[in-house]
């Protein structure tokens, strides 16, 4: 691991200063920022990461649940993924995001990620995490070593000619289904951005993975009012049945009246580059009875567009049996 | 930092991690070095009370936490019920994941975990065990929950 500079923010004024003396917040920053490290201190010591300097946020007032006025509920960035799994409003109202996070990683992992952590998790593709490998993500013209190479567990879903990594993590393919908002802090004041323009897309620019410019903080997500009568499940496909990435997942919302779907939001993970909600899949679902015919439509929907690699046609087919079935679990009656 | 009740006062290159903290400068090799990425559980220790991977985390990090290491959860002669468990099941054959295994475990009998054994399995995934003894494993955490 590289020598670098440890500093604890005092507040997040202090953070944002230091984080926008970086070059980026992207791949190659300078300043990193460090709550639960599960990702940074990975990523460091395999030197893909090497910040000249590391602010901890940890102790930053940023760990509360709390619900909103008028519905809703605000999650600190600094919440614990176990804290968050486990907490009644989230049980009770959100509980895709509840299953998504218990999905995800260990025990202990999740006693040590947070929120904001994991919206920023990194890609788990072997030549990003080895830097004898070329990778465009890590630095950026190399080329990309998985097109072509073992590429089985990569994305089919919003990739480009120069990268193919997969969006590793749950909770931010809930996240897409709940339509969650992320409110950030930097150097020129307060923005929120809704998740689905938070992540971008490959494209030429692989090092960039979000819309985050140096100095800005996570500060909250909100959650917009649970939908009355909504119900919702997240099911993720792997290789182990435990402690393991997805091959696919799915994260469903829907609500359901007299046998027909008059909502649905839907997000796949494990397949993309980025969490990947399908609005196709969405406009196609609502007004449908619903049952196998309209799942499979929507299905198909949501994979239009996929580009398989040499290893991953796999997922093609195992994506759209998770939709399908991440649908029938959450419009079964109970 | 304050460790099985002891106060400790560091000076420590920013890049220790807690792990390598415990081992190389106060010298409690209790707790294992597997992976060091996370994937394995060896370095699993408790931070106030709650499991965390010693080697994906700084010291630094930890000014002013209570650190629970498997030096602190029982002795020669008092043993904590996980250790007493793990012993009558024989649930270990190499014993280099063991004080991890027993260290998620004691933090497991105070999360929300359903009763079957399934629930202690999909609790303890974060803990592998190379020599396989996942079985016994499973038997003794259920002896100490009472759920056996």
């Amino acid at each position: 691991m590289q020598s670098f500079e440890f500093r604890r923010a005092q507040d997040a004024s202090t953070a944002i200063a230091a984080g926008a003396k970086s070059g980026t917040a992207q791949q190659g920053a300078s300043v990193r920022f460090v709550a639960g490290g599960t990702t940074l201190l990975d990523l460091m010591k395999l030197n893909v990461e090497r910040p000249g300097q590391v602010v901890d946020i940890s102790r930053l007032p940023l760990d509360k649940v709390e619900p909103l006025a008028g519905g809703g509920l605000k999650i600190g960035a600094t919440v614990r993924n176990s804290a968050l799994a486990h907490h009644p409003i989230v049980q009770r109202d959100y509980a895709v995001l509840s299953q998504a996070l218990l999905a995800g990683a260990s025990g202990q992992l999740r006693n040590m990620a947070t929120t904001g952590g994991n919206l920023l998790q990194r890609t788990r593709c072997m030549y990003f995490r080895d830097t004898r490998m070329p990778c465009n993500k890590r630095e950026p013209g190399t080329g990309c070593s998985a097109i072509g190479g073992a590429n089985r567990t990569l994305a089919i879903l919003g990739t480009s000619e120069h990268c193919i990594a997969t969006n590793p993590s749950d909770m931010n393919v809930a996240m897409a289904a709940l339509e969650a908002t992320i409110h950030v802090r930097g150097i020129n004041g307060e923005r929120s951005i809704p998740i689905a323009d938070f992540h971008l897309l490959p494209g030429n620019t692989p090092e960039r993975e979000t819309v985050l410019e140096p100095g800005d903080l996570i500060t909250h997500v909100t959650l917009p009012p649970p939908v009355p009568a909504s119900r919702s499940f997240y099911l993720k496909l792997r290789d182990r049945a435990s402690y393991e990435f997805a091959l696919a997942s799915a994260a469903v919302v829907v609500t359901v009246a007299n046998g027909n779907i008059t909502r649905a939001r839907v997000a796949l993970g494990g397949v993309g580059t980025k969490p990947w909600r399908s609005t196709a899949a969405e406009a196609l679902l609502a007004g449908e009875p619903a049952g196998e015919a309209a799942f499979r439509r929507a299905a198909d929907a949501a994979l239009s567009g996929a580009k398989p690699q040499s290893q991953n046609g796999f997922k093609l087919e195992l994506a759209r049996r998770c939709l399908v079935h991440a649908l029938k679990q959450a419009t079964e009656t109970a | 930092m304050r460790i099985n009740g002891h106060e400790h006062r560091l000076r420590l290159d920013p890049r220790t991690t807690l792990l390598d903290c415990l081992r190389e400068t106060l010298a409690l090799t209790g707790t294992k070095k597997g992976c060091d990425h996370g994937q394995c559980g060896a370095c699993t220790v408790h931070v106030n009370g709650r499991r965390v991977n010693s080697c994906l985390t700084l010291a630094a990090m930890h000014e002013g936490d209570e650190i629970t290491t498997i030096e602190g959860i029982g002795q020669p002669g008092a043993l904590h019920p996980v250790q007493s468990a793990f012993v009558a099941h024989d649930a270990y054959q190499c014993g280099y994941c063991t004080c991890g295994q027993i260290m998620s475990a004691v933090a497991l009998l105070e999360e929300p975990c359903g009763p079957n054994d399934a629930d202690v399995r999909e609790g303890m995934s974060g803990n592998l065990c190379r020599c396989g003894a996942y079985p016994n494993i499973v038997a003794a955490i259920q002896q100490a929950r009472g759920k056996s």
